[in-house]
């Protein structure tokens, strides 16, 4: 029997090769001490941030492949992790950073070259500059929040010396230079790869590098993974330590945890807070955690539809919620609350800070009496992309509201559909997670309420508060603290009184090592830094 | 025989019109707006309506549907939205991979379901029988990511016997040059034993997921239609001109018992071929199931009508070569039927 042999053989076979498959590799040992293997749930879509509709993994790629003329210092925080200093710029390409009254003007760095060897000059900073508020999109949004506009605002004065002037004060033009949108592209590359259709080379962009950064992409499978190779000319900062990065993607949250727990995989980044909390407890593996800056869970209440155009019910639905119950069930105990505060009529202008709201049905109730609406039926929609927090969330929401008389549908919103159901605005109630990279109190109710964009799903408009809020954005430009402190704690009185949006939890960003891998540090975009990552 | 398969062959035809018809409409009709999806955070309806206009997505559907058929006649599946990449390319990278992981569990299911199949019928009622009985019955009532999972707590995390479920080879390890994509040929071809070793070490545990799920139905079935045949009159006629049992049984029986498992195995396979999908998700697979998944979930309609397309055509050839099939193994089967 012939084939009876052959399958023999063949279990023989597949038996012997997974007991020997560890061993493999092990003359690579050298090689993967400067080698660093990264686990996440998702990989980028296109390696520039520039691209349409670029992912948060991506905006990953574009931070460790390009460099900005400034970035942020590094900070150490009182639990001993660290952090990008909001209020310190160090710069990055450029070595010398010269404000003015209505200008800023960059020196850079001499000798100072692309991965390709060109070097880099202020034409290419001024062609980047002009990229990212062409190409439209996220980019173009993201450089109005620091009121840069316009092609003409930047000026290549000569070759190693650039202007950015100012088409108005904002306090927040500098910081916005230092986030990952202005990187600097190697112009003369792309200017080569551009086609009529694309004049910004995008499509090149989208799967190679072509910057002056500390790593670039050497090979990238979609949904697979991405590996970096260190630029060892870079002069953007001290020299990473780390050769190579190889980032997988790996869909299962429990095979990446089991990557970490045998040791295999060195770094598992943004994990669940369940798994953070179990992990902590067995102690076996470097854990650092950090509240995500300008970031909160929110209900949502579409005050353009009734019953929630009645500030009563809306405030009648604060008192109601589970909001330790949700701590607890939902992020298993690991997050800030944003409830219990002495008064909704805040007195600091720290961002975000807990409203006056607390569990408390009686009140509730009173104020649903008060509101003259009837029994109320609704729907409470989450995206199902960020179900493992959102879903229960809404099921304790749908359960507590209960007991005041609003009985509601929990409607699941598959990730794709997310938000082109929350540009329509028709969802009454959400639960959902916002946050903003420039982590000022202005900006993050600029974004979310001035600006009625995609993400005013309340779609609370209300020139009050605008008033309040174009009063710190020109109280900050002018270095008035006195009056930008009331117009910020008169926003936020005025957010959490009326509460289009009633705040629960400011949730951690969490990430586990490897014990012998040092240097992490929390990046408001909220992705890994390779270039200060230690192994060993 | 070429003219049949040739006539076979042309009924396929309004099968893929169809096909492209209505992958084009529901793709269309799905809710969600990939230009909203694409338009990003603090997004506002111009810079919606701009890359609207990016993607082609203000034409009107009519003129989208000619673009899309005349991009398909030039073998253009278009590009994905999300990865930025040409479809085709994308589908010939992925479907290797998924064809290597389920033919190779196909294959290891056969190899165990029929000869206990076989064995079943023959002892009925045997402790065989109740071990084949068992098997089929776990097999099937385990969800594939349940087993998939399992797989890797046992023999990955608790165990430490198979590699890390890191894909189709070791993060440190390189792929193959392709030949065909299957990385245990290539590998081969090209002399390369360590990344054989490598590839062949991360399918066992997949492999053997999809095996267990797929050992069920094909268990039964051969159990089923070799019982019919033992029972029937030329098998009796066999055993009492004094042929030995396993030429009765193998030669005579299992031949005949064959039509109805080779109909249960082409089911199988496109069960199989959706199984994977969720067995991709656990080990991190690099198939063409995920990538259709995460396409969907972002609205990216290009890639989604690419996987249907190259699913049913899929289908057409499985069917077409079951059908030439059953002419071997029973010549009074014609193709015409």
């Amino acid at each position: 029997m012939k084939r009876r042999e052959f399958l023999k053989s063949a279990t023989a076979l597949a038996a012997g090769t997974a007991i020997s498959a560890p061993t493999i590799f092990s003359a690579e040992a050298q090689s993967r001490k400067e080698t660093l293997l990264l686990v996440s749930e998702n990989g980028p879509n296109n390696l520039d941030i520039h691209g349409v509709g670029t992912n948060r993994p991506g905006y990953e790629a574009s931070w460790n492949c390009y460099d900005r003329l400034i970035t942020h210092a590094t900070k150490t925080l009182p639990d001993g992790s660290l952090s990008y200093d909001r209020d310190k710029f160090v710069p990055e390409l450029a070595e010398d950073m010269n404000v003015g009254d209505m200008s800023v003007t960059f020196k850079l760095k001499k000798g100072a070259k692309f991965q390709d060897g060109t070097p880099v000059t202020a034409k290419d900073v001024k062609w980047s500059f002009d990229r990212s508020v062409t190409v439209g999109g996220f980019p173009v949004v993201q450089m109005k929040a620091g009121s840069l506009e316009k092609p003409e605002q930047f000026v290549a004065v000569d070759d190693t010396t650039f202007r950015v002037d100012f088409l108005k004060k904002n306090r927040l033009t500098i910081p916005d230079l230092a986030v990952i949108v202005p990187s600097i592209f190697n112009s003369g590359l792309l200017k080569a790869k551009a086609t009529e259709k694309d004049p910004w080379a995008l499509e090149y962009t989208k799967s190679n590098t072509a910057g002056s950064g500390a790593y670039k992409v050497t090979s990238w499978k979609p949904g697979v993974e991405v590996v970096y190779e260190r630029n060892d000319a870079w002069i953007g900062g001290k020299l990473p330590e780390l050769k190579k990065v190889i980032w997988r993607t790996i869909p299962s949250g429990g095979n990446r945890r089991a990557l970490m727990e045998r040791g295999d995989a060195d770094i598992s980044f943004d994990l669940p807070a369940k798994d953070f909390v179990e992990l902590k407890k067995e102690g076996k593996l470097k854990l650092v955690s950090n509240p995500i800056g300008n970031g909160m869970y929110s209900l949502e209440l579409n005050v353009k539809s009734a019953p929630f155009d009645n500030e009563k019910v809306r405030q009648a639905i604060a008192y109601a919620l589970p909001y330790q119950k949700i701590i607890d069930a939902a992020m298993f105990g690991h997050a800030k609350p944003l409830f219990g505060g002495p008064s909704n009529t805040v007195s600091t202008i720290d961002w975000p800070q807990a409203t006056g709201y607390k569990t408390d049905l009686a009140m509730a109730k009173k104020l649903m009496a008060e509101s003259g609406a009837g029994p109320i039926e609704s729907t409470v929609s989450f995206d199902l992309g960020d179900a493992v927090n959102c879903e229960p969330m809404a099921v304790l929401i749908q359960e507590a509201l209960g007991e005041i008389g609003i009985k509601l549908a929990i409607n699941k919103v598959p990730g794709a559909n997310w938000r082109s159901e929350m540009a329509k605005k028709s969802m009454p109630m959400m639960v959902n997670f916002f946050s903003g990279w420039l982590d000022y109190p202005e900006y993050f109710f600029w974004c979310y309420s001035k600006l009625n964009a995609v993400f005013n799903t309340p779609s609370y408009v209300d020139p009050a508060m605008d008033a309040f809020i174009d009063g710190a954005y020109a109280a900050a430009a002018v270095g008035d603290k006195e009056k930008y402190a009331t117009d910020v704690k008169g926003f936020i009185s005025k957010a959490y009184t009326d509460v289009p949006r009633v705040p629960i939890l400011q949730p951690y960003l969490n990430v586990a090592m490897q014990n012998n891998i040092s240097g992490y540090q929390y990046w408001f975009h909220r992705q890994v830094d390779y270039r200060k990552l230690v192994k060993g | 025989m070429l003219a049949t398969l040739g006539k076979r062959l042309l009924t396929v035809i309004p099968t893929l019109i169809g096909v492209i018809i209505v992958t084009f409409l529901l793709t269309r009709v799905l809710p969600g707006d990939p230009a909203v999806y694409f338009a990003g955070p603090a997004a506002t309806p111009d810079s919606i309506a701009e890359i609207r206009k990016g993607l082609g997505l203000d034409k009107p559907l009519p003129e989208q549907f000619v673009r899309y058929v005349g991009d398909l006649a030039h073998g253009n599946f278009g590009n994905s939205l999300s990865t930025g990449r040409p479809v085709a390319t994308e589908i010939a990278s992925r479907l290797p991979a998924s064809a290597e992981l389920t033919l190779l569990g196909l294959f290891v299911s056969l190899v165990i379901a029929v000869p206990l199949g076989i064995l079943a019928a023959v002892k009925q009622g045997s402790w065989i029988d109740h071990t084949c009985r068992v098997v089929a019955t776990a097999g099937v009532s385990l969800p594939v990511f349940f087993t998939g999972l399992l797989l890797v707590y046992a023999f990955y995390y608790q165990l430490g016997w198979a590699p890390a479920p890191l894909g189709r080879l070791d993060a440190f390890a390189s792929a193959p040059p392709q030949i065909n994509g299957f990385y245990l040929i290539d590998s081969l071809v090209t002399g390369n034993f360590e990344v054989f070793r490598s590839a062949l070490s991360q399918l066992i545990l997949p492999v053997a997921t999809l095996a267990i799920f797929s050992l069920a139905p094909i268990a039964r079935m051969t159990r089923a239609s070799m019982l019919a045949v033992l029972a029937s009159e030329f098998v009796r006629t066999a055993r009492a001109s004094g042929l030995d049992t396993r030429t009765v049984i193998i030669t005579y029986a299992f031949r005949n018992a064959m039509l109805p498992v080779v109909t249960t195995l082409g089911m199988v396979f496109s069960f199989l071929l959706g199984a994977n999908v969720l067995v991709e998700k656990v080990f991190a697979w690099p198939g063409i199931g995920s990538y259709a998944v995460e396409a969907l979930l972002q609205s990216d309609f290009a890639p989604v009508q690419g996987f249907v397309l190259t699913m049913a055509v899929l289908y057409v050839v499985l069917n077409l070569v079951i059908d030439i099939l059953y002419g071997v193994i029973d010549p009074r089967v014609r193709l015409e039927g």
